[in-house]
């Protein structure tokens, strides 16, 4: 089908020239390094206090990364005037979007699976039973985070202050999404079952629907600039 | 030879702000013709080329492509262009051949791996072919864009400065694809500030100065010389 | 007619004063100054009113792109906006002498701070962008993506914590307060929504008269 492979290569052209650029990935890894000391230093000393804060640590790394990595996930189509490129390719421009969405997420993926390795390694942190439902927390709150960020970034790309506003714009309706995975991972973390936390899990579901939906119904209004 | 009407320009007008760089512009191109738009760098020829490219939208008058109005069915006139803008539409990141295969596809096209080769080595690029477009010259980047547009076969070409920066050997090869193209009755649109190749490929010449069309005429047997001439008395009128 | 309007806002505007201080019974625990909640309440429901008028337009915007609807969403959202910062701060004012504190994070002010900041980068996106079509176009996407989001925000801000009194006048089982606290509010809520019609036709028409003179 014409637009899956659309959407296909649009992904996987991003993926190859972060591969071969390193530049976002680079600056994520540096970033996530320097918030681990940060956290060490204002933190760590007391294990009870990191224990508490951990959830909200945790995503807090997870949030700053997404705005470094989103930000700039369309600059790369300013160079050369390639915006102009994917706004000349016949079809539906959502192919776009979701090319664009599924790099993203696996970006972000990457990067939040070494922050939370990271900290297991240097906050001697056990996950044991809550991995499972952790990774569940961890992928539907990236989604929402990239699915809103991707299009708030392509807003944003070709407007002044764009390094102002996307952060601006992105932070207050995300809400939802903090609120729900740092109180979901705060439960796991303290050995509740994923059951316990159905409800936040439902949330990010929702959540994600919408997002993504308005997303993908909006996305050629927002490429056409 | 197809005779049919396929882009159609109707007293356009453009207005940046309060500067009108379009002033009542209007143009034919009939399938399987070439027009060479001629015009002093600033005088409005790429604002056309873009609004012919659903790029800009028209401030007043219309402009239709096939039967479609640029402005109002942009998604109806896309898959029929093929555009070499001022931007190359690269991916420094990227070789030349996955470049094109990235646009191909993006484009919905079913572009095989001998179809890539083959537009590279018609640009010259074989060689560097899978070095990555970082590595590239300005020209070999443009002539990257121009295999682009020669894999996708349109109908509708709207090309800025086609021929700066190419050798003698890829001049020829533009030059024979356009013409194949144009057997194939596509409509061609190449705008220009000198009076190169794009001459030998035109059907007919057009001048673009004050923010109208000046002259409009079958090239015929015009040579350079005889260009410049009519051009340098035209352009001057209308300032 | 938009003057008609004012003179209606204005008139019902008294009304609810006179019925908020006149009227209105005073409170047995708090007193006097639980009347600001006949300015608070009205204030942050009439916002609502403005932020579900941004999105219609909105979505108005983007299927007709209507320039009328554009600027309607932009004037709902000038106006909406002061009016919920208006609302958070006759809300502080009653909230210091009665709880002790200017802000506390409970449900409902979280709800409404956040609504209160998506709001602004509404404005701020509206302010960034030159081109007025393009403006027209992304707040009308920003506009839609929070609307739809009011409901997660207030679901997980809801479940989060609960500490600012149970909604008197949108719980499931409905108002339990008594009549002589009901009027004055009704009043006074109609009052506000007049208000905010009147403050953004008037804006209309003045952003309709900058687009002419534009043209």
């Amino acid at each position: 089908m014409s637009y899956a492979r659309r959407a296909l290569t649009v992904a996987w052209k991003d993926l190859a020239v972060e591969r071969r650029s390193k530049e976002t990935l680079n600056a994520l890894v540096f970033f996530s390094l320097l918030l681990l000391f940060v956290f060490q230093f204002t933190l760590g000393g007391d294990r009870e206090r990191l224990a508490a804060v951990l959830p909200g640590v945790l995503w807090l790394g997870f949030v700053l990364s997404a705005l470094l990595a989103l930000g700039r996930t369309f600059l790369v189509e300013r160079e050369h005037d390639c915006w102009e490129g994917l706004l000349l390719a016949p079809g539906d421009k959502s192919a776009i979007y979701l090319g664009k969405l599924a790099g993203n997420l696996a970006l972000m993926l990457v990067v939040e699976g070494l922050v939370l390795g990271l900290f297991v390694v240097f906050f001697d942190i056990d996950l044991g039973r809550a991995l499972p439902g952790l990774l569940v927390v961890v992928l539907l709150g990236t989604l929402g985070l990239a699915a809103v960020g991707t299009l708030f970034a392509a807003m944003t790309a070709n407007v002044r202050a764009r390094e102002l506003l996307f952060p601006v714009l992105l932070l207050p309706v995300q809400v939802p999404v903090l609120l729900a995975t740092v109180k979901a991972t705060e439960a796991l973390l303290l050995g509740e079952p994923l059951g316990a936390v159905a409800h936040w899990v439902k949330l990010l579901l929702a959540a994600d629907v919408v997002y993504v939906v308005v997303s993908v119904l909006t996305f050629d209004v927002v490429l056409e600039g | 030879m197809n005779l049919e009407l396929i882009v159609r320009v109707v007293d356009v007008r453009k207005v940046f702000g309060l500067v009108p760089v379009l002033d009542g512009v209007s143009l034919e191109i009939r399938a399987g013709e070439a027009v060479a738009l001629l015009g002093a760098n600033g005088a409005g020829k790429t604002t056309l080329l873009k609004i012919l490219a659903t790029l800009l939208r028209p401030t007043r008058g219309t402009a239709t492509i096939a039967g479609h109005d640029v402005a109002r069915a942009p998604e109806a006139v896309r898959p029929l262009l093929g555009v070499v803008a001022h931007g190359a539409w690269v991916y420094d990141d990227l070789t030349a051949r996955e470049n094109l295969k990235f646009w191909a596809t993006l484009g919905g096209l079913d572009a095989r791996a001998d179809d890539v080769t083959a537009a590279l080595a018609g640009v010259g690029l074989e060689r560097a072919a899978d070095a990555r477009v970082r590595t590239l010259s300005a020209g070999m980047k443009r002539r990257l864009s121009l295999a682009r547009v020669m894999l996708a076969r349109p109908r509708v070409l709207l090309l800025d400065e086609p021929f700066a920066g190419l050798d003698q050997r890829a001049r020829k090869w533009l030059e024979g694809r356009l013409e194949a193209l144009k057997a194939a009755g596509a409509a061609l649109l190449m705008v220009t500030h000198s009076f190169g190749r794009e001459l030998g490929v035109a059907d007919r010449l057009a001048v673009l100065a004050g923010g109208r069309i000046v002259l409009d005429t079958a090239r015929g047997s015009l040579g350079a010389d005889d260009v410049q001439r009519l051009y340098a008395a035209h352009a001057e009128d209308a300032l | 007619m938009v003057k008609t309007l004012g003179w209606v806002a204005a008139g019902a505007l008294a009304a609810g004063l006179v019925m908020a201080f006149g009227v209105a019974p005073r409170e047995v625990t708090q007193g006097n100054v639980q009347r600001i909640m006949y300015v608070h309440v009205p204030l942050i429901l009439a916002s609502y009113v403005a932020f579900v008028v941004l999105a219609l337009a909105s979505l108005v915007y983007l299927i007709r792109r209507d320039a009328g609807a554009d600027r309607l969403a932009h004037a709902s959202g000038e106006v909406g906006v002061m009016f919920v910062g208006l609302g958070i701060a006759t809300g502080s004012i009653w909230g210091k002498p009665t709880w002790g504190a200017w802000w506390t994070w409970d449900a409902r002010l979280t709800s409404v701070a956040i609504l209160f900041v998506m709001y602004l980068g509404y404005l701020l996106l509206r302010g960034t962008i030159d081109d007025p079509e393009r403006a027209a176009r992304y707040c009308a996407v920003l506009g839609i993506v929070a609307a739809l989001d009011i409901p997660l925000v207030h679901f997980s801000v809801y479940w989060w914590r609960t500490l600012h009194q149970p909604p008197s006048l949108m719980k499931p089982g409905g108002f339990t307060g008594s009549a002589s606290i009901l009027w004055p509010l009704l009043i006074n809520l109609l009052a506000f929504v007049v208000l905010y019609a009147y403050f953004v036709a008037r804006r209309v028409r003045l952003l309709r008269a900058e687009a002419e003179a534009a043209a």
